[in-house]
């Protein structure tokens, strides 16, 4: 089975139309590169894969369970779901009282219930694989913007996801940074996570991507392998986006 | 300080003497008199017919007595607790409210014959055993506060005193069981005491005193006309008239000096009631912060989150409680709501200013949640995080960074604002200062030191506050490596 199946998903912000009927596929251990013009709908589709914006129509299906349509985002069947699925945000959110291994326990500690020792045992691991071993006990504040990423990679990896949805998680850093986050990235790549990944990084999609997804205006306009969607989009408005972009 | 105020008070006395008190109430045309409206019936009240104009039989006597000097009268409102002090700064010409003639009061003011004379009367529940002063050691007996049936009581160290600010309320919480009895002179125990059927007399005589005009010193020309003219008030049976009137109680046939005691000086034994008066204020304070910052909490998410009916309470409830006194919520909650809750002083105080704050925590906490970005409640529900999760471990403790800095200065104004908690009998550190003020005749050296010790506990809390701010502000760790060496 898939790990992720949709169809027909559809949503609007009042008279706005977000998504205007998708229908995808992603397999598991797939790579996918979501790309395409700024408001063509990736970030609204990626969340609502794990529930954090609910849509009007259609069918999600994800690591196993059936997303209803119109779900509240705080609505208690959702937990499961997001124990099972990563997210990693452009802005980090890292929770700024706690330290970089706090951030990373957390959820174990409190959604797994596992043993505080055991758990940041497994934090400094997992802060080690995104190569922060040295600070576990920095607050947010105290590091860069790409440690910060690479701190929230880290979070979401604890709960040991079976897939893993980033939303533009480079965008927000400078050149010198994204390269420590795209390093991590292409590792978990090639480590056979599932993952989703809003990027403007093209040569990240060409690299490490198993597909790229162009979303334009709330539909999925191509879909496939990362030479033939960035060389010769079959779409016009592929070709629009690649040839400006 | 106080040597200050003793050099200004001469400097003004010789003024006035220079032209004395007399030719300057004659040149005015006008002598100007004070007592308390509060609670004035029958000394001085408005008429109930004609809520315009002032009756009372300190009025008519006032009336007589300026007649005889030629001139009008005028009454001037002062609170009761503070004549003294007042007529001191000049406020008016003489105090004339049921004061009682006390070496304390003589050892301020020049003091005229008495006009009248009373006996202090003990009151109890109709049936209680207990029915003299010795007997009820170790029960709550209330009176006025500064009054000599105050002193009376202060002579027996075994009773406890409860004090109020108005003739009404002592038997008001006798009656609901509050206290066990009521001293307070014969006037005011027929007028607001003995009406009360489930109330009785227990002991008509407990001791004696006589009400005096109280005149600055020096105005000795002042006191002798005021003395005059009482003299021929009483001769012609003017004042005897007015008694009946008035239906005053019968004078007791041979009004001998109240028991003499001697003036109370500011000494270690009032510094110790000082510290007690502070301890009161610091638990009352405490307390009710430690109940009004759960209340605001929880008014707050109750706001932010709750439905329509929880936001509409909460928000019904934060207006009403800020756009209200906490003076009247704290009257209504102790006397109003008393056939129903039956609080006790300290509860009702603490309740009370605990529910007020927590209106203004509410605010303080509603926006300290709304400071936080919402990513963080994204990223704690995108962990799995439940809701109380999301509160308590990532959103609760950020917004208590924000809040603290708010409910330090909010625990600071309580502090201050527990004074007003005196009203329902609290003695906490203001109402003590007001007492000793009385008692020692002077309020340089007890304001002074009660002002000291409202900062010596605002202060220890504001800095504590600063280092708790600063801890939660995330200094760096000693063991983390800068920022640079990593990146």
């Amino acid at each position: 089975m898939s790990a992720i199946g949709v169809t027909g998903l559809r949503k609007s912000h009042g008279p706005r139309q977000v998504l205007r009927g998708i229908d995808a596929r992603v397999e598991e251990g797939e790579t996918i590169a979501v790309v395409g013009p700024s408001g063509g709908g990736k970030s609204t589709f990626l969340r609502c894969l794990n529930g954090l914006t609910s849509f009007d129509a259609g069918t999600i299906r994800i690591a196993g369970v059936e997303l209803q349509p119109c779900t509240p985002p705080d609505a208690p069947e959702l937990r499961a779901l997001r124990a099972r699925v990563g997210m990693v945000f452009q802005s980090f959110n890292l929770f700024p009282h706690l330290t970089a291994a706090g951030n990373v326990m957390l959820a174990p500690v409190h959604v797994r219930k596992e043993a505080p020792a055991a758990a940041r045992e497994r934090a400094g691991e997992l802060l080690a694989r995104v190569g922060l071993a040295d600070r576990a006990h920095a607050r947010p504040t105290e590091l860069s913007g790409g440690q910060q990423q690479r701190v929230a990679i880290a979070r979401a990896l604890a709960m040991s996801p079976e897939i893993l949805l980033l939303d533009e998680p480079t965008s927000a850093l400078d050149p010198q940074m994204r390269g420590e986050v795209l390093a991590v990235l292409r590792d978990l790549a090639r480590s056979g996570m599932t993952m989703l990944v809003v990027t403007h990084e093209m040569a990240f999609a060409r690299a490490a991507a198993s597909r790229v997804w162009v979303f334009d205006e709330g539909r999925l306009v191509e879909d496939g392998p990362p030479a033939q969607v960035c060389d010769s989009p079959r779409s016009e408005r592929a070709r629009a986006f690649f040839a400006h972009g | 300080m106080s040597a200050v105020l003793a050099g200004w008070n001469a400097l003004t006395c010789a003024a006035l003497i220079a032209s004395g008190a007399l030719a300057r109430i004659e040149k005015r045309g006008e002598l100007r008199w004070a007592g308390d409206l509060q609670g004035g019936e029958p000394y001085v009240y408005r008429d109930p017919a004609d809520p315009g104009k002032l009756v009372g039989f300190e009025v008519e006597i006032a009336e007589a007595l300026a007649k005889r000097l030629g001139v009008r009268q005028r009454f001037v409102q002062n609170d009761w607790s503070t004549l003294i002090p007042s007529l001191l700064r000049g406020d008016f010409d003489a105090a004339m409210n049921g004061i009682e003639d006390t070496p304390a009061l003589r050892a301020q003011a020049l003091v005229t014959r008495p006009y009248f004379s009373f006996s202090e009367q003990l009151v109890v529940r109709r049936g209680f055993p207990l029915r003299t002063l010795s007997a009820l050691h170790g029960h709550r007996v209330g009176t006025l506060s500064g009054s000599l049936a105050h002193a009376i009581l202060r002579e027996n160290p075994g009773i406890e005193i409860v004090l109020y600010g108005g003739q009404e309320e002592p038997y008001r919480d006798l009656e609901l069981g509050r206290t066990d009895a009521v001293v307070l002179d014969s006037v005011i125990a027929m007028r607001y005491g003995l009406t009360k059927p489930t109330l009785e007399l227990a002991d008509p005589d407990v001791a004696r005193g006589t009400y005096v005009i109280a005149v600055r010193r020096g105005e000795d020309d002042l006191r002798d006309a005021l003395d005059g003219a009482l003299g021929d008030l009483l001769a012609r049976g003017e004042l005897e008239s007015i008694f009946v009137k008035y239906r005053l109680p019968p004078q007791p046939s041979s009004a001998t000096e109240a028991s003499a005691q001697p003036q109370a000086q500011f000494d270690s034994a009032q510094a110790l009631l000082f510290g007690r008066g502070a301890a009161v204020t610091l638990v009352v304070s405490l307390l009710s912060m430690a109940l009004a910052v759960p209340l605001g909490l929880a008014l707050a998410l109750a706001r932010i989150h709750g439905g329509r009916i929880a936001r509409l309470s909460a928000h019904a409830y934060i207006e009403l409680f800020r756009g209200t006194p906490v003076l009247l919520q704290l009257y209504l909650l102790y006397y109003g709501l008393a056939p129903l809750v039956h609080l006790d002083a300290l509860t009702a105080a603490i309740l009370g200013l605990g529910m007020n704050y927590g209106a203004y925590e509410a605010e303080v906490h509603r926006a300290a949640l709304g400071a936080i970005p919402a990513g963080q409640a994204e990223a704690a529900a995108a962990l799995g995080l439940s809701r109380g999760q999301q509160l308590r471990l990532v959103l609760l403790p950020q917004a208590l960074r924000t809040a603290l800095p708010a409910m330090t200065n909010d625990l600071i104004s309580l502090l201050k604002d527990s004074s007003l908690v005196s009203v329902i009998t609290v003695v906490e550190l203001t109402k003590q200062m007001t007492i000793t003020a009385v008692d020692v005749r002077s309020w340089a050296l007890p304001g002074l030191l009660c002002a000291a010790l409202y900062f010596a506990m605002s202060y220890p809390l504001a800095r504590l506050a600063a280092r708790l701010e600063a801890r939660l502000a995330a200094p760096p760790e000693p063991s983390s490596a800068p920022v640079e060496a990593a990146a």
